[in-house]
C-alpha cells in the first residue's frame, strides 16, 4: 500500500505537507529526531456463554503519537483527534523535551522498502458480522458434543484492522495495514460430583476469515480444549524439586520468550540492568540451542511489514550454537550503542512509546526424534500446554506455568499432572538443554507479551527438547 | 468538542431508544495523563496528553449490542449509534439479560474525596524533582545501589460519566498522583532489582521522595546473594505485598461471572467455613480518598459495603445485575466495564480486616520458614484452587530473617491455604484497591533444589 491509498489521506486528508510541517513542529526546539505515529483501529468481538452469543461489540479508535529525541532524552504526546490544530499543539507538547534552536528544517520523506507478509485482500474486520457469529456457534456445539462429562464452554472470537502511517525526521514515510484474528474456546469438564477441569485453546493469525473456515475451524479448537479439559480430570498432584523436564513441541516455547528473550531487549542492555547484559559472545546456552527472533514469517501473529517506527522487520539471530549473538534494538537503542535497529521497535498504540519487543521467537530444530527424548528420560515430567509465564530481567529468573503435563516413567508418558509453575535461571536454563527434536512447531496464535504496561501481539516456537535439570514447582 | 459530557450521554441513550432500542446505556471517560521517567539523575522520558472515548450497549428486547468510538463528534456518535443497533440482530435471546430496576439505581451522597485539584496544577518541574529525589536517596543509599531502572512520578485526572434508559445519570471525577524508584543492587555476580511507590489521590498525601527511595534500595539490597533452598514443607510468610496477590486471587474466587460458571473453587459455597476464624474480608467502596471508591458502580447501582467473609464464614460474593439474576440474589454494586460490551465485576476497596500481631511478632514465632517478598507468574489455577509460583524472599530461621532465597516455587491448594492462615497482621495499609496485612500460612511446599 502506498500512503496515497492510506486511510490517513484518503479520509483525513492528511498530505505530505502536512506530515513535514508537523514534524518540524515537533523539532523546533532543538531535537534530534522526530517520529508521528498514526494509528486507526477498528476491533470487534463477539462471545458465547452456555450456548447464547451474550456479546458482540465493535468499534474504532484513532489518533497520533508524536515523539522527540534529544539525546536520551524522549519527549511524548498524543491526541485522538486528527485535526490539524490538535497534532500541531501534540507536535509542540513533545517538542520541549530539548532546548535550543531547531537544527533540522528539510525533510526528505520516502517510502522505503517493506515486506508483503500477509496480504489479505478482506480483513476479517470487514466482513459480515453473521459470518463470524457462526464460528463461535461452531465452537460451543463441538466442544460440548466431544465428550458428555463437558458441561460447560466459552468462545470468543475476536479480530481487529490496524491502519498505521510513520513518518520520521530521518525520511521514512511507511504506511501498513495490520489485519489480526484470534479465536479462543474453553470448555469445563467433570465426572458426576466430581470437581471441575478447564481445558482452553485457541488460534489465529494475520489472516483473513478463510483461515478459520479452511485451515484451523472452531470445530479444531474446541475439540482441542475439550480434551485439555478430559485429560485434566484424572490428574494427580504435581511433584516439587529439580527434575528432568521435557518441553513438548509449539507454545512451550514460552520458554525461550521468558528465559531469553526479553533480557536481550536492548533498552535493559543499554542500561545494564539485564542478566544477559555485557554478554554478547558467551555461552549461554548448551550447543543444541539456535534462537531466532523473526518478524517476517508470512500471516503469523508477531509478524510485521514494518515495525512501530517504520523500520522493515527482520531475522535477527538471538543465540547461536548456545552462544549470544545479538540483542533486539528499537531506534533509540541502536542510536546510543551505534548499531542498527533490528527493526524491534513496537508498540501498544499510538498512546505508547516504543521500545524493543519480541516477535515471533522460536528455537531452531535439532536431529532427535520426538519418541527418543521421551524414551531417554528414566523419571521426568512433560509439558505439553501453558499458561502464561514471567520474568525478573535483573536476576534473569522466569517461571511459566504448565497447564497440560505429564509423568515420564520408564521413557512412557503415564499419568496427567496438575498446574504446575516452573522456575529457572535465564543464562543458565538452557545450558541443561541435551536433546532438540526435529519437530520445530509455531504456536497456533494467540500470544500477548506485556511490558511495562504495554501489550503486543506476539508468537512462539520449539522442537520438543529434554532439558535435564528444572525447578517444578508442585506438592507432591 | 467542550460540550457536557453528561448531556451528550443521555442524549445517546434517547436516540438508541429512538433507534429501536428497548434499553440502552452509555459511559463516557475522559482523562488527562502525565509522565516522568528519570534515570540516573537525568530525564529520561516525558509524556503528556488527553483522551477521551464512549461506550454504548443497547438492548433489543433480550438481545444485546455493544460499540465504542474515541470520536465524539457528530459523524462518530452517528456511527456509534449505528454499530450497537446493528449487532443486536445478530446475538441471541438472552432470558437473563437486562438492566437494574430504577428502584436499586443511584449515587451515594456525600463527598468520596476522588478528585483533588491540586494534581492538575502541578508545576512539571516539581513532578521531575520529585522523582529524582527518590532515585537519588536509592543511589545514595549504599555503595552496591550503583545502577537503576530509574524513578517515575505519573498524574491522572479523568471523569467518568454514566447514563441509562431507567433514567440514571450520573458523574464523578478522579485524580491519581504516584513515583515509584526502581534501584538496581549488585554484590559480585549477583544483581537484584526491587521497587516501592507512594500514591495517592492528592499530591500532599505522597510519601517524602526520599524515604520511598531508601525504602527501595534496602529492598533491593536484602534479595542480593540468594541461594536456592531444598524442596521443603515450611510456614510461609506472605508479607503486605505478596499477601495483596493473595487477595487478588480470592477477588477473582468470589467474582459472580465465575460462579455462576463453576469456575471458582468457592462455587456453591455460600454461608461455609472456607477459611480459618481470622480471616474476614470486606469489599468497601464507600471510603473516602481511596482508589476503589466510587458513588456508583457501572451500571449506575449505589457503592455500598459487603462483607465476603466473616471469621472464615462466605457470607457474599460480589456481583453486577446479570450474575446476581443467574444465581438469584441481589447485585452488590460490584459492575464494572471499560467502554466496550457487558458490564462485569470489579472490587471496590477489597481487603483483609488486620489482626492483632506485629509482623516481628509473626516471624519470632517460626523456628524454620518462608518469608515471601515478590512472587512471579499465573499459576493460580481458580477452577480448582491449585496455587503454584515463582518465589523471592528471606528465609526465616529461628525467628528472624536470615539469608535471601530466589528461584523456588510455592505450592498448595487455596482451599487449604485459606484454612492454614494462622495469623494475621496488624499491618494493613489501603496502598491500592486491593490491601492485606502480613499473612502467615502454616505449611506450603516451598520446591527448590
Amino acid at each position: 500500500m502506498q500512503f496515497s491509498d492510506s486511510v490517513f489521506a484518503a479520509r483525513f486528508q492528511i498530505t505530505r505537507r502536512d506530515l513535514e510541517s508537523y514534524l518540524a513542529e515537533a523539532l523546533s526546539q532543538g531535537g534530534d529526531y522526530a517520529d508521528l505515529y498514526f494509528e486507526y483501529l477498528a476491533t470487534s468481538s463477539i462471545s458465547i456463554d452456555e450456548g447464547i452469543v451474550k456479546s458482540a461489540a465493535q468499534g474504532v479508535s484513532m489518533g497520533v503519537g508524536v515523539r522527540v529525541i534529544a539525546g536520551e532524552r524522549t519527549g511524548y504526546a498524543y491526541s485522538d483527534d486528527l485535526s490539524p490544530e490538535k497534532i500541531r499543539k501534540a507536535a509542540n507538547v513533545a517538542a520541549h523535551i530539548a532546548s535550543g534552536p531547531s537544527k533540522i528544517d528539510k525533510f526528505d520523506l520516502n517510502e522505503g522498502r517493506r515486506h508483503n507478509l500477509y496480504p489479505v485482500v478482506t480483513a476479517p474486520t470487514e466482513t459480515a458480522f453473521a459470518d463470524r457469529v457462526d464460528l463461535v456457534k461452531r465452537a460451543d456445539r463441538a466442544a460440548r458434543a466431544y465428550d458428555n462429562r463437558i458441561f460447560q464452554a466459552q468462545a470468543v472470537y475476536a479480530d481487529n484492522l490496524r491502519q498505521v502511517l510513520v513518518a520520521t525526521s530521518d525520511g521514512v514515510l511507511s504506511v501498513d495495514r495490520q489485519p489480526l484474528a484470534r479465536m479462543s474456546v474453553a470448555a469445563l469438564a467433570r465426572e458426576q460430583n466430581g470437581v471441575p477441569q478447564r481445558g482452553h485453546a485457541g488460534g489465529g493469525g494475520r489472516v483473513d476469515l478463510d483461515f478459520f473456515l479452511k485451515e484451523k475451524t472452531p470445530e479444531h479448537f474446541a475439540r482441542e480444549a475439550a480434551r485439555e479439559a478430559i485429560a485434566m480430570l484424572d490428574a494427580v498432584d504435581a511433584p516439587a524439586g529439580e527434575m528432568t523436564v521435557v518441553l513438548g513441541p509449539g507454545w512451550p516455547g514460552i520458554l525461550l520468550h521468558e528465559a531469553v528473550g526479553h533480557g536481550l531487549e536492548a533498552d535493559f542492555n543499554r542500561k545494564g540492568v539485564s542478566a544477559f547484559s555485557g554478554r554478547i559472545g558467551q555461552k549461554v546456552a548448551s550447543e543444541l540451542c539456535t534462537v531466532i527472533d523473526d518478524g517476517t514469517i508470512g500471516n503469523r501473529r508477531g509478524s510485521l511489514n514494518v515495525d512501530d517506527e517504520g523500520q522493515p522487520t527482520q531475522r535477527n539471530v538471538l543465540i547461536e550454537n548456545g552462544v549470544l549473538r545479538g540483542y533486539l534494538q528499537d531506534k533509540l537503542s541502536s542510536t546510543l550503542l551505534k548499531s542498527n535497529s533490528t527493526g524491534s521497535g513496537r508498540r501498544e498504540s499510538y498512546a505508547h512509546i516504543p521500545m524493543p519487543r519480541m516477535t515471533n521467537t522460536f528455537m531452531l530444530a535439532g536431529e532427535s526424534a520426538p519418541e527418543d527424548i521421551i524414551r531417554s528420560v528414566p523419571k521426568g515430567l512433560y509439558c505439553v500446554s501453558f499458561g502464561g509465564g514471567q520474568v525478573d530481567i535483573t536476576s534473569g529468573n522466569f517461571v511459566f506455568s504448565a497447564s497440560e503435563s505429564y509423568f515420564i516413567e520408564d521413557g512412557k508418558l503415564t499419568r496427567p499432572v496438575k498446574n504446575a509453575t516452573l522456575i529457572g535461571n535465564g543464562p543458565e536454563a538452557l545450558k541443561y538443554v541435551s536433546m532438540v527434536g526435529n519437530d520445530l512447531k509455531l504456536d497456533e496464535g494467540v500470544g500477548v507479551c506485556g511490558k511495562e504496561g504495554q501489550s503486543v501481539p506476539v508468537g512462539v516456537g520449539i522442537p520438543t527438547i529434554k532439558i535435564d535439570r528444572m525447578t517444578v514447582g508442585g506438592t507432591a | 468538542m467542550n460540550g457536557n459530557l453528561l448531556e451528550l450521554a443521555a442524549g445517546i441513550v434517547k436516540r438508541a431508544q429512538a433507534a429501536g432500542a428497548t434499553d440502552a446505556e452509555c459511559t463516557i471517560a475522559e482523562g488527562d495523563e502525565f509522565s516522568a521517567n528519570i534515570r540516573m539523575r537525568e530525564v529520561e522520558n516525558l509524556k503528556e496528553a488527553g483522551s477521551r472515548g464512549a461506550g454504548l450497549r443497547i438492548l433489543k428486547g433480550k438481545r444485546t449490542g455493544s460499540s465504542y468510538t474515541s470520536d465524539l463528534s457528530p459523524e462518530g456518535i452517528d456511527h456509534l449509534l449505528k454499530s450497537a443497533i446493528e449487532l443486536a440482530d445478530i446475538t441471541t435471546d438472552d432470558p437473563d439479560a437486562g438492566l437494574p430496576n430504577a428502584a436499586e439505581l443511584g449515587s451515594i451522597g456525600g463527598d468520596l474525596q476522588l478528585y483533588s485539584a491540586d494534581i492538575e496544577g502541578l508545576d512539571t518541574a516539581l513532578k521531575i524533582d520529585t522523582a529524582r529525589r527518590a532515585e537519588d536517596a536509592a543511589l545514595s543509599a549504599d555503595p552496591r545501589i550503583a545502577n537503576s531502572e530509574g524513578a517515575s512520578f505519573d498524574t491522572h485526572v479523568g471523569r467518568h460519566i454514566f447514563a441509562n434508559s431507567r433514567g440514571f445519570a450520573g458523574e464523578y471525577r478522579s485524580s491519581y498522583c504516584g513515583f515509584s524508584c526502581v534501584p538496581v543492587a549488585r554484590d559480585g555476580e549477583s544483581m537484584e532489582r526491587d521497587y516501592w511507590e507512594s500514591s495517592s489521590r492528592r499530591f500532599d498525601k505522597l510519601e517524602s521522595p526520599e524515604s520511598v527511595g531508601r525504602k527501595a534500595a534496602a529492598r533491593a539490597l536484602r534479595r542480593l546473594n540468594a541461594v536456592k533452598v531444598e524442596t521443603q514443607r515450611v510456614p510461609v510468610v506472605f508479607e503486605p505485598r505478596t499477601a495483596r496477590s493473595l487477595l487478588d486471587s480470592l477477588f477473582e474466587a468470589v467474582h459472580g461471572m465465575l460462579i455462576y460458571r463453576h469456575e471458582s473453587f468457592l462455587a456453591g459455597k455460600l454461608g461455609e467455613k472456607v477459611a480459618s476464624d481470622r480471616v474476614t474480608i470486606v469489599d468497601d467502596a464507600t471510603l473516602p480518598g481511596l482508589f476503589g471508591s466510587s458513588p456508583f458502580d457501572d451500571e449506575g447501582v449505589p457503592s455500598r459495603r459487603t462483607v465476603v467473609m466473616d471469621q472464615g464464614v462466605l457470607k457474599s460474593y460480589l456481583l453486577n445485575t446479570y450474575a446476581a439474576k443467574k444465581l438469584g440474589l441481589k447485585t452488590t454494586g460490584n459492575a464494572s466495564r471499560g467502554l466496550s460490551g457487558n458490564a462485569g465485576i470489579g472490587h471496590g476497596n477489597f481487603y483483609l480486616e488486620p489482626g492483632v500481631q506485629t509482623p516481628e511478632q509473626i516471624i519470632a514465632a517460626i523456628p524454620n520458614g518462608f518469608y515471601v517478598t515478590e512472587l512471579i507468574g499465573m499459576g493460580v489455577n481458580i477452577v480448582t484452587g491449585d496455587y503454584s509460583r515463582g518465589a523471592a524472599g528471606l528465609w526465616i530461621r529461628n525467628g528472624e530473617l536470615a539469608f535471601a532465597v530466589s528461584e523456588v516455587t510455592i505450592a498448595a491448594n487455596l482451599k487449604d491455604m485459606l484454612m492454614g492462615i494462622d495469623a494475621v497482621g496488624n499491618d494493613l495499609e489501603f496502598r491500592s484497591s486491593i490491601s492485606a496485612p502480613t499473612l502467615m500460612i502454616g505449611e506450603m511446599t516451598v520446591g527448590g533444589k
